[in-house]
């Protein structure tokens, strides 16, 4: 393993360190419970939505703690959710008064310790599950899909709202109404290494990808030999485009974001190839989110996301942010 | 290895428990590492390993504690602890198991078996799973049967324990043909068997332990 490292149990506290100070005018980080809070305090009246999860995704979520998207964000150990005292303190930390949305991925740790903090904390609150990633199967059964890049979406399009005057239950519409909406779909040419373990979560030949990979480098739908990127991208689309079912010439957002171990230039490339797939499928591209914004450690890999657009979701994408990882309009 | 001890429930049994366990779940490790990146993202070992290592820890701030007293601090120091999955259920346990009526009174064998039967309970409401579905569960609620039936019959205690180590090797092993419908492994499918599910064979090796010392004491 080689990485950044001087102690392995310190890995989180001390790149937190980092985070707060490179990002001092925007939010402050707090320890024992550890969670990210904009510098700020939350004006009256104004819903916090606050998001977590295991680290390692960077810049989800801390990076989304900001003007316009989250109010407070907390950290797990790198791919473990994090526990209810930090939702806890958080709540306490940023509530208004207005009332705080959890906005939580589907995955089992962050399902049940969300609970707990929500149980725990005495405001007035609720929650949001995303589930967008459409490599796996969907079933009341089950745990379901997981809640992955869509995420970022959820929390840029309720933050907006929120920032708005929204109220906790418009606010948690909007959220399910975006996470509805929209398709992941991820592939993964090289697996990951969690710094505890010090070796690569998974093997994958030198030829093969992971298709359908989630954000820990839990595996996929399938392992293939690798092909042109337009071959992948095609198989990516028809998966997502299947469970979507958008319109002809239905408005979308387009987002490919990388796993963390791949260069911009090849994600570009991607979009070129996500854009004249979707043209010649009649659908159009209305906005675009290119970049690691979801990630998994070092993992070489994309996903693409597509959104499915109406007035209140683009209204509510272009209004101004100002977090570490998404700025804009201020 | 396996330390001597006198009670079935206190603060001091759970401690010695604790540092026993620790022992057998650092011999088995690597293993449970390898079922978990098999058919997790391999996380599960390391957050088992760091609430172990913070409940021995306790020791000091527990010992003189009553055991109502004691398990609440070890629920909130595992639930703060941990994260992930294992976190939020092993801190479920012992919040319920503190919440079993009559803690302050002299606890037998039966009193313990209930305590364990309500934290089980609990966890299988937390974590939405049942037997089946490839967790941890599918050792946990057996071996929770079992002690029901224990409780209420006429089985020796030592040949109860046998019975309950084999019930939660038994159930263990056969999470292997399973098809997982929770937790992360649930997103692969039918690629999820063949392979032993992590969570049932760190409890297992957990009932293995505690059962053996009871047995040998």
């Amino acid at each position: 393993m080689k990485k950044f490292i001087n102690n392995v149990d310190d890995f989180l506290k001390e790149s937190l360190n980092g985070f707060g100070k490179a990002h001092s005018d925007i939010i402050k980080v707090s320890f024992e419970p550890n969670f990210i809070s904009r510098k700020t305090k939350t004006k009256q009246g104004k819903v916090s939505l606050i998001s977590g999860g295991g680290s390692g995704h960077e810049p989800m979520h801390g990076g989304f703690v900001g003007h316009g998207m989250l109010d407070a964000a907390c950290p797990g150990f790198v791919f473990s959710a994090p526990t209810p005292d930090q939702m806890q303190a958080a709540a306490e930390n940023v509530d208004s008064g207005a009332g705080v949305l959890f906005i939580v991925k589907n995955y089992s740790g962050d399902i049940m310790n969300f609970q707990m903090g929500a149980e725990i904390y005495s405001g007035k609150n609720d929650s949001i599950i995303t589930n967008d990633d459409v490599a796996v199967e969907d079933s009341t059964f089950t745990t379901g899909r997981r809640g992955v890049a869509a995420t970022v979406l959820v929390e840029k399009i309720v933050g907006s709202l929120a920032e708005d005057g929204g109220s906790l239950e418009e606010c948690k519409k909007l959220g399910e109404k975006v996470n509805k909406n929209s398709g992941t779909m991820g592939v993964a040419f090289t697996s990951c290494t969690v710094p505890a373990a010090g070796k690569p979560t998974f093997d994958l030949g030198n030829d093969e990808m992971e298709f359908g990979v989630g954000i820990h480098g839990e595996p996929g739908r399938k392992r293939e030999k690798i092909q042109p990127s337009r071959t992948i991208v095609n198989n990516m689309l028809e998966a997502i485009l299947d469970d979507l079912k958008p319109q002809k010439n239905e408005k979308t957002l387009l987002f490919v974001n990388g796993m963390g171990g791949t260069p911009l230039t090849e994600l570009y490339l991607v979009y070129d190839d996500a854009c004249e797939i979707l043209k010649s499928k009649g659908i159009e591209i209305t906005r675009s989110l290119v970049g690691n914004y979801c990630t998994s450690l070092e993992m070489q890999g994309a996903s693409i996301t597509l959104l499915k657009c109406d007035e209140e979701i683009l209204k509510n994408w272009d209004s101004p942010v100002h977090t570490a990882a998404i700025r804009w309009g201020m | 290895m396996i330390t001597e001890t006198k009670e079935y429930m206190s603060v001091n049994f759970l401690i010695s428990q604790a540092k026993n366990i620790q022992i057998v779940i650092d011999e088995n490790a690597a293993e449970i590492e390898a079922l978990d990146q098999n058919i997790g993202d391999g996380d599960h070992i390391f957050n088992v390993q760091r609430g172990l290592k913070l409940v021995v820890e306790l020791e000091d701030d527990i010992k003189n504690l009553p055991l109502q007293k004691g398990l609440n601090m070890i629920a909130m120091k595992v639930l703060s602890g941990i994260g992930g999955s294992s976190g939020a259920l092993f801190g479920t346990f012992f919040m319920s198991m503190a919440k079993t009526p009559d803690l302050d009174k002299d606890i037998d064998f039966n009193k313990a078996c209930e305590m364990v039967i309500t934290g089980i309970n609990a966890m299988k409401v937390r974590g939405k799973a049942d037997v089946g579905e490839k967790t941890m569960m599918d050792v946990l609620i057996p071996v929770s049967e079992k002690l029901n039936e224990l409780k209420s019959g006429n089985t020796e205690m030592k040949e109860g324990l046998s019975e309950i180590i084999k019930i939660a090797e038994d159930r263990m092993l056969g999470t292997k043909d399973m098809l997982a419908t929770k937790g992360r492994a649930s997103f692969l499918g039918e690629r999820a068997k063949g392979h032993i599910d992590p969570g049932a064979r760190s409890s297992q090796l957990i009932i293995d332990t505690i059962c053996k010392s009871l047995i040998n004491k």
